[in-house]
């Protein structure tokens, strides 16, 4: 029997059979499966227990399932065995697949319709929403935790260079220049990145006006090719092996490996997820090192530079398979989620953008971004410009493993296995097959 | 000895004292790292020598948890392997010793048919067939609950095949001998069999033990209730923690108390361990 | 392989063998059968839509570069694994057999590694060698070698082979010391009054009678490197860098988690699933008295 069904049952029974006045109505449960650990994880709790005290009939219940892959597993396993959970923290690279599963997943445009409830897109950030919804502008998932990547130097290092402390590198000539100084001046290394392939590669694209796949990115279609082989990249990623020397860039691992290597003040640049900005003022600034934020640089010959850069990080898919009056109390958590006071409390806890225009100025209006310098850096860059088909997001299927695959290129040429050009040219190639593959199986 | 070489025995022991050393090495900078606080981790060089908050980590993880993977204290999860652990190592020693008696002393139509089925189960681990698997669990409605944590794991036949290894050694004079006493099966069984069946029974209970005690993908698919998590998983948890540090003392610590338990079993039983494993190979 | 003498009874038999039949037709031959028919299928990950498709995820596996990658890698882990932890165990327990006194005082200190899961054992090697902080790293640094495994094949996957063979040293050090103490004392001394030194004794008599104990062990550690080190490859390296260490168990379990290509994850257990028949029947065959595990 269904658990749900077990409880409503119990519930009937004990409203017949008692009549002990005062007792709450048992709630309805709402499962929300995510991967949120750490100081994270216990924002996600806060925010069901407002929700929760705000209103009866429903009980959020947050579970950490682990990493993003792990916690898609577990709802799709779940799914499949019709135990699927309500809710699901979804990574971005997912949206695809997400979205080719057509009678799994609970559009949120059709949910916030069918309940009734008050939703209007246009209060979105649009390339928040905009990643996250149809060609035709219908919102598919919640947009949740989302960040996009930002530059962050370390102001004392920068003094010991020789260089102003409060004047970040704005183009990449100019990082090249700083590293080398930074080098000189005794430190391991100049700049490392987080997550290179979504950073260097796809927000690289985004921030350059430049594609990343054919049809608008995948927006306009699952049959697309990967661009990613053209010459503004094959110089960017020539150029960041060619600074290996020197040790002006070195390379820190996948993900979020190389985190430690700027909070520990062997580098003095770095570019990662803003939502890292939590982690760097707990190891950094709290101790005293001042850290700067600021946008990502470009290279000054590339016409459109800079655009706007695109985000990271998940949203929250509705799965199908519950009972229907469960999903009116889904409803009112997007409800909650969207209000300005919460999403903005979200925003300033986490360091991640705020979704909706109106929780960005309530964020203002308390002085947020006076008492925390650099933490309205990441939705500047993402509203910088009106959005182009290059730079609105990607919806690119099978994106785990085109993911891995770039990596695995990009790694070969820090070991120097491969050129630029040569390991560009393989993950075009490996990525188109991986393309085809889900272009044929998501008909 | 064949010659007195006082320097050939000290060369043994400086040998063996080398790999004892080589084998011991993780776990003392584990320890170490146990008693540190999550600062003196974070830069290298870090230290060699235990430090002063061994207590207070050990208090962190067992009642409050590890804030970074969100999770339960380790107590609980300390609970939940034990549970797992002889559960499996009980269940799997049960009803593979009554399947091996079958085989071995029964004729009976599809006996080798019986015999190849569980053969078969021998070596696939979990992790390939886990998504079937997952399903009939979840259709038995097992999800969140100790059966489903240790039934699926006791199809394995190890131990029937290491029972039916060792009922082969047990001379056929003893059965005769029931047989002459008027005893039934059953009797025989319990009176002769079992008693006999000791150090067998040890040496399984040991490495069922740590086989349940050690499983990670598991117990990580079929339980979304942290009052069922186990400690293994929490580990691995907690080594992947997304745009954080790993808090490396508490992990630590949380491995020590993960290996301590499977550690005590095997020393402890060392001997019957031992002895059941070399005994059957003959 | 059966008793000369047995009992007569036509049911208590059956009854004996239906709970473990029950949990392994249930738990293992029914889902591996689902497996076998997933893997005929392509299908999205949610199971909505499927088509049938007869071998073609089979034919994509074989053809497939990083499968056979897979195979390569799969078969230097499992030999490394196995002659090291071979190798060091033979000679620490040769070793311990001539030391008179304290023999189980050394064999306490050796036997628990194999009590520690893959998965903390990956946990407890990973810190030692992690590139920034581990101890052992920082010693590999300071002499000059340029440790990174993340970036590293060749050192990733020395750092998963040693977290292995570490914990497999106990357990084949507890066999062959067991299997030197049950050679008879009588042949070494007369092997000594001819003249042998302890080197030559070693591989004259030692060595040959030792071999069959040397073989069972090889068998059940080749065992372990295939199908049991999944929980050292996740913790440590996930297959990386450049799928390096992605030994066959993780890359069906990857393909499956990550890819979300259950068919073709399918295909692969199916194949797995008969290398795994095939190694059983010759285990049984050629070694079966000596298998236990």
């Amino acid at each position: 029997m269904h658990p749900m069904s077990r409880r409503t049952l119990f519930a009937a029974a004990l409203a017949a059979g008692t009549c002990v006045a005062g007792i709450a109505q048992a709630q309805t449960e709402i499962q929300f499966w995510h991967a949120m650990g750490g100081q994270l994880g216990e924002a996600v709790n806060r925010l069901a227990d407002g929700f929760n005290k705000g209103q009866k009939d429903y009980k959020l219940v947050p579970i950490y399932k682990g990493s993003y892959t792990e916690t898609l597993t577990a709802a799709i396993a779940a799914f499949r065995a019709k135990q699927a959970p309500h809710l699901v923290q979804v990574f971005e690279v997912g949206t695809a697949n997400m979205m080719a599963a057509k009678g799994a997943v609970y559009p949120v445009h059709q949910l916030m319709a069918d309940f009734k409830q008050p939703f209007d897109i246009k209060a979105y950030v649009a390339p928040v929403a905009g990643y996250y919804s149809t060609a035709d502008g219908k919102l598919l998932s919640m947009p949740f935790n989302s960040s996009t990547s930002v530059f962050y130097w370390n102001k004392d290092m920068f003094k010991k260079a020789g260089l102003d402390p409060e004047k970040p590198p704005k183009t990449w000539p100019e990082v090249g220049e700083y590293g080398k100084k930074l080098v000189a001046s005794g430190a391991k290394c100049g700049f490392t990145t987080q997550w290179q392939t979504w950073i260097q590669i796809e927000n690289f694209g985004a921030w350059h006006n430049i594609p990343f796949a054919t049809k608008q990115n995948g927006f306009a279609g699952t049959d697309i090719q990967l661009l990613i082989n053209d010459p503004v990249r094959v110089k960017h990623i020539e150029t960041l092996a060619s600074w290996q020397k020197g040790n002006v860039f070195v390379y820190g691992g996948r993900e979020g490996k190389s985190t430690p290597m700027f909070t520990s003040g062997d580098c003095g640049m770095f570019m990662g997820s803003a939502g890292t900005a939590g982690t760097i003022e707990a190891s950094m600034i709290s101790k005293g090192v001042p850290v700067g934020t600021g946008f990502l640089p470009y290279w000054p010959d590339v016409k459109g530079a800079p655009q706007n850069s695109i985000i990271g990080g998940a949203t929250i898919w509705v799965m199908q398979g519950r009972p229907k009056a469960d999903y009116k109390g889904v409803g009112q958590f997007f409800g909650y989620l969207s209000d300005p006071a919460v999403q903005a409390q979200w925003h300033m806890e986490t360091g991640y953008v705020p979704i909706t225009y109106a929780a960005y100025e309530v964020a203002k209006s308390r002085g947020f971004y006076q008492a925390k310098p650099g933490r309205d850096v990441a939705i500047k860059q993402l509203t910088l410009n009106e959005p182009t088909p290059n730079s609105k997001g990607l919806r690119i299927g099978n994106f785990v493993q085109i993911r891995d695959v770039m990596d695995e290129e990009l790694e070969a040429v820090w070991a120097g296995k491969k050129t630029a050009k040569q390991a560009l040219d393989s993950a075009v190639e490996r990525g188109n097959k991986l393309l085809a593959d889900f272009a044929r199986a998501n008909k | 000895m064949v010659e007195n070489r006082p320097f050939g025995t000290l060369l043994s022991h400086l040998v063996v004292l080398f790999g004892v050393l080589i084998v011991c090495f993780p776990v003392w900078i584990t320890f170490v790292a146990a008693t540190h606080d999550q600062a003196a981790l974070l830069r290298p060089p870090i230290p060699l020598w235990p430090g002063s908050h061994f207590f207070e980590n050990m208090e962190t993880i067992l009642f409050a948890g590890v804030r970074s993977s969100r999770s339960a204290p380790v107590a609980v999860m300390l609970l939940n392997s034990l549970v797992m652990a002889v559960g499996i190592a009980v269940g799997k020693i049960a009803i593979s010793i009554i399947a091996a008696y079958a085989i071995v002393y029964f004729h009976f139509p599809l006996r080798m048919v019986f015999f190849w089925m569980i053969f078969i189960t021998l070596m696939l681990p979990v992790e390939v067939r886990i998504l079937p698997t997952f399903e009939v669990v979840s259709n038995l409605n097992l999800l969140n609950n100790y059966g489903g944590l240790i039934i699926p794991l006791i199809a394995s036949a190890t131990a029937t095949f290491l029972f039916r290894q060792f009922f082969l050694s047990v001379p056929d004079e003893l059965t005769e001998a029931a047989r002459i006493d008027g005893a039934g099966p059953m009797r025989f069984f319990w009176d002769v069999l079992l008693p006999l069946s000791r150090n067998s029974i040890a040496a399984l209970f040991v490495i069922q033990f740590i086989y349940g005690w050690n499983q990670y993908l598991w117990p990580l698919l079929i339980t979304t209730e942290e009052s069922y998590y186990t400690v293994v998983m929490g580990i691995s948890r907690m080594l992947n923690v997304v745009d954080a540090a790993a808090e490396w003392n508490l992990v630590m610590a949380t491995a020590l108390l993960a290996m301590l338990p499977p550690v005590v079993v095997v020393i402890a039983m060392q001997r019957q361990f031992v002895r059941g494993l070399v005994e059957t190979e003959k | 392989m059966q008793k000369r003498v047995t009992f007569d009874n036509r049911l208590l038999p059956y009854l004996l063998v239906t709970p473990q039949l029950i949990i392994t037709i249930v738990f293992f031959i029914w889902p591996a059968g689902q497996a076998l028919f997933q893997s005929l299928l392509r299908e999205d990950a949610f199971g909505t839509s499927s088509e049938f498709v007869w071998f073609e995820n089979f034919v994509r596996v074989i053809e497939d570069e990083s499968y056979l990658n897979s195979f390569r890698v799969t078969a230097i882990f499992s030999i490394s694994v196995t002659v090291l932890s071979l190798a060091i165990a033979l000679v620490l327990a040769v070793m311990a057999d001539r030391i008179v006194r304290g023999g189980t005082t050394y064999r306490t200190l050796l036997i628990w590694p194999y009590a520690v899961a893959p998965a903390v054992a990956g946990a407890l090697w990973g810190f030692l060698f992690n590139p920034r902080i581990g101890v052992l790293a920082y010693g590999i640094e300071s002499i000059g070698v340029n440790w990174n495994y993340f970036l590293n094949g060749d050192q990733a996957m020395l750092l998963v082979v040693f977290a292995s063979a570490w914990s497999r040293i106990g357990y084949n050090f507890v066999f062959f010391l067991a299997g030197l103490q049950a050679i008879p004392r009588s042949l070494i001394e007369a092997a000594a009054i001819d003249g042998a030194g302890p080197a030559r004794r070693f591989w004259t008599v030692i060595f040959p009678l030792l071999s069959p104990t040397g073989f069972f062990l090889m068998v059940v550690n080749i065992v372990f490197a295939f199908f049991e080190t999944f929980g050292v490859i996740h913790a440590v390296t996930q297959g990386g860098p450049s799928k390096a260490t992605e030994i066959l168990v993780y890359k069906v379990w990857s393909d499956s988690f990550r890819g979300l290509d259950l068919g073709g994850s399918a295909a692969q257990s199916v194949i797995l699933m008969a290398i795994v028949v095939g190694l059983t029947v010759v285990q049984f065959r050629y070694i079966e008295r000596r298998v236990h595990y």
